[in-house]
């Protein structure tokens, strides 16, 4: 089986399972509890904490466990929402590409009466800090920009949007789901008061993240009960989950050039072979992207079936098509940098990590550009396009 | 997969009566790329009865095996009886689609029911038009 669907969940890593192993077996305490049992639990998340809040640049009492990445959006949003309506505050920028952890959240806030402005990512899904300073409103009340997008790798200017944002007094939330553990990440250095992290994205377990806040600014709990978390989060923590996650951040940020390296050797090794099946594209920016990440559309296919077939060929991978999305409509993101619906149903993200080989990258293409001939020579749309009766949307070059 | 059932997936990876009739007697095509889905069903008709089959089909899995399915069903029948094959009929020989996956046996049954409009109107032969839901009625192509 060769594994390429990293952006959706990672194996975890020996070091991560090792760890969450021994805490099972060993640290099974409550940390609220005042015996040494309970106290020795406490003690193994405090030191998960101070790992996790010393790789991005934070205080450990900045940190905050949840249960993954949309716990922590949600969070995010709704603490900053909550502080800015107070001030009468209530305008928040973010982006059209957004994960729905962020979207879902903002459209609820909007039938709240907060008024929402999407920023346009253009052709090759990037924003600017510019766009960002120019949207910013006396009323508003955050900007929340994703750190790198999950469908087509594009990497934001996180440092610049969090520079501006610290200039005109806004709070500024990114979604680092996609980063953490790929990425360099600073919250002191790049201007972020708040960032959420998911710990399977990076080899570790699954249902638990990190929220980062900076010190003064006041969450809002969507979980209302004990005192854990500072009393912003109820809920006796799940330690061995915790300590898991706090090994896999670890080892993934120590490996990060290393990986980098390899895996961006990869990523483009596999962009040029997809690049040269006719009438395709790839989504996103070519070198402003995720080391791991490739996204591409094929004109005339149908993203479902293209991944049952390559799941036949041993390839494990993602479509933003409808089929796959459960709805009518394919991939919003893929809709946001103004990919035509006929032509986002067709698409395909590979994503990659540095467990991958060369040896599977070659395959990979050879598989690919198969699928796609076979899906094409029973497609009517491929019939027309080749004869002439419609025209293509992605030219060749 | 567990998505799809085991004759789902052999009508998907071995697709039955794939291609084009280049002297087809009726074409009928539905569904369109905005949603996803395209079928084209071609039928070669002699003394009423449906002596070949070809689809062509842009769509998931499922819109690609109901396709094949639904022409295994007509495949040397009456026209009689091909007017009569409801999508219940795909989804039951498939052993089930997901539920939201059922619009693709409707745009199966709706193809093959185009193709044979087609024939009927290429040959001036009168037809029952009640036996041919319009479109608009329904609601399974995203609405357009």
């Amino acid at each position: 089986m060769i594994y390429l669907d990293n952006a959706a969940t990672t194996k975890m890593s020996e070091t991560a399972i090792k760890a969450m192993f021994s805490a099972v077996n060993e640290v099974y305490g409550n940390p609220s509890s005042l015996h040494s049992v309970g106290q020795k639990a406490a003690e193994a998340l405090q030191n998960a904490r101070e790992t996790i809040a010393g790789l991005i640049g934070a205080k450990p009492n900045e940190i905050t466990f949840t249960s993954g990445g949309s716990e922590a959006d949600n969070q995010a949003i709704i603490s900053a929402a909550r502080l800015g309506e107070k001030k009468g505050k209530k305008h928040i920028i973010s982006t059209a590409f957004e994960h729905h952890a962020v979207l879902h959240t903002l459209n609820r806030l909007e039938k709240q009466g907060f008024e929402i402005t999407l920023l346009d990512v253009g052709e090759k899904g990037l924003i600017t800090a510019d766009q960002v300073e120019k949207a910013i409103r006396p009323d508003t009340c955050l900007v929340t920009v994703m750190y790198a997008n999950n469908e087509i790798g594009t990497i934001q200017p996180i440092a610049e949007i969090g520079a501006v944002c610290r200039e005109k007094g806004v709070t500024f939330h990114t979604d680092a789901v996609q980063a953490a553990g790929h990425i360099k990440l600073n919250v002191t250095e790049q201007n972020i008061d708040m960032l959420s992290i998911s710990a399977h994205k990076f080899h570790g377990p699954k249902g638990v993240g990190v929220l980062y806040a900076k010190r003064g600014i006041a969450l809002t709990n969507l979980i209302d009960g004990g005192a854990q978390e500072r009393g912003k989060r109820a809920g006796t923590e799940d330690v061995p989950a915790i300590i898991g996650m706090a090994a896999a951040f670890k080892e993934a940020c120590e490996n990060i050039e290393n990986d980098s390296l390899k895996v961006r050797a990869l990523r483009d090794r596999l962009i040029s072979g997809i690049s040269k099946i006719p009438h395709s594209i790839l989504n996103g920016d070519p070198t402003q992207r995720l080391d791991g990440n490739v996204n591409f559309c094929f004109e005339g296919i149908e993203g479902e079936s293209l991944l049952l077939l390559l799941d036949d060929k041993g390839i494990c991978a993602s479509s933003g098509s409808a089929c796959t999305s459960g709805s009518l409509d394919p991939s919003h993101v893929l809709l946001a940098i103004g990919r035509v619906h006929d032509i986002a149903h067709g698409s395909l993200r590979l994503s990659l990590s540095a467990e991958n080989t060369e040896e599977e990258i070659d395959y990979t293409i050879k598989a690919v550009r198969e699928v796609v001939e076979y899906l094409r020579s029973i497609s009517p749309i491929w019939r027309d396009l080749v004869s002439g009766k419609k025209e293509f949307v992605i030219k060749e070059a | 997969m567990a998505l799809y059932s085991e004759k789902v997936m052999d009508h998907f990876r071995n697709p039955r009566n794939v291609g084009v009739i280049e002297d087809a007697d009726g074409i009928g095509e539905v569904g369109n790329a905005k949603c996803g889905d395209i079928m084209k069903i071609y039928l070669k008709i002699e003394n009423d009865i449906i002596v070949d089959v070809k689809f062509e089909t842009f769509g998931c899995g499922s819109a690609i095996a109901s396709s094949s399915m639904a022409t295994e069903l007509i495949k040397g029948k009456p026209l009689s009886e091909a007017l009569t094959l409801t999508n219940k009929a795909v989804v039951e020989a498939l052993d089930g689609l997901p539920t939201h996956k059922i619009h693709c046996s409707v745009l199966a049954e709706e193809a093959i029911k185009l193709a044979l409009k087609d024939y009927y109107e290429k040959n001036g032969i009168d037809y029952d038009r009640s036996q041919f839901p319009s479109c608009e009625s329904c609601d399974h192509c995203c609405g357009h």
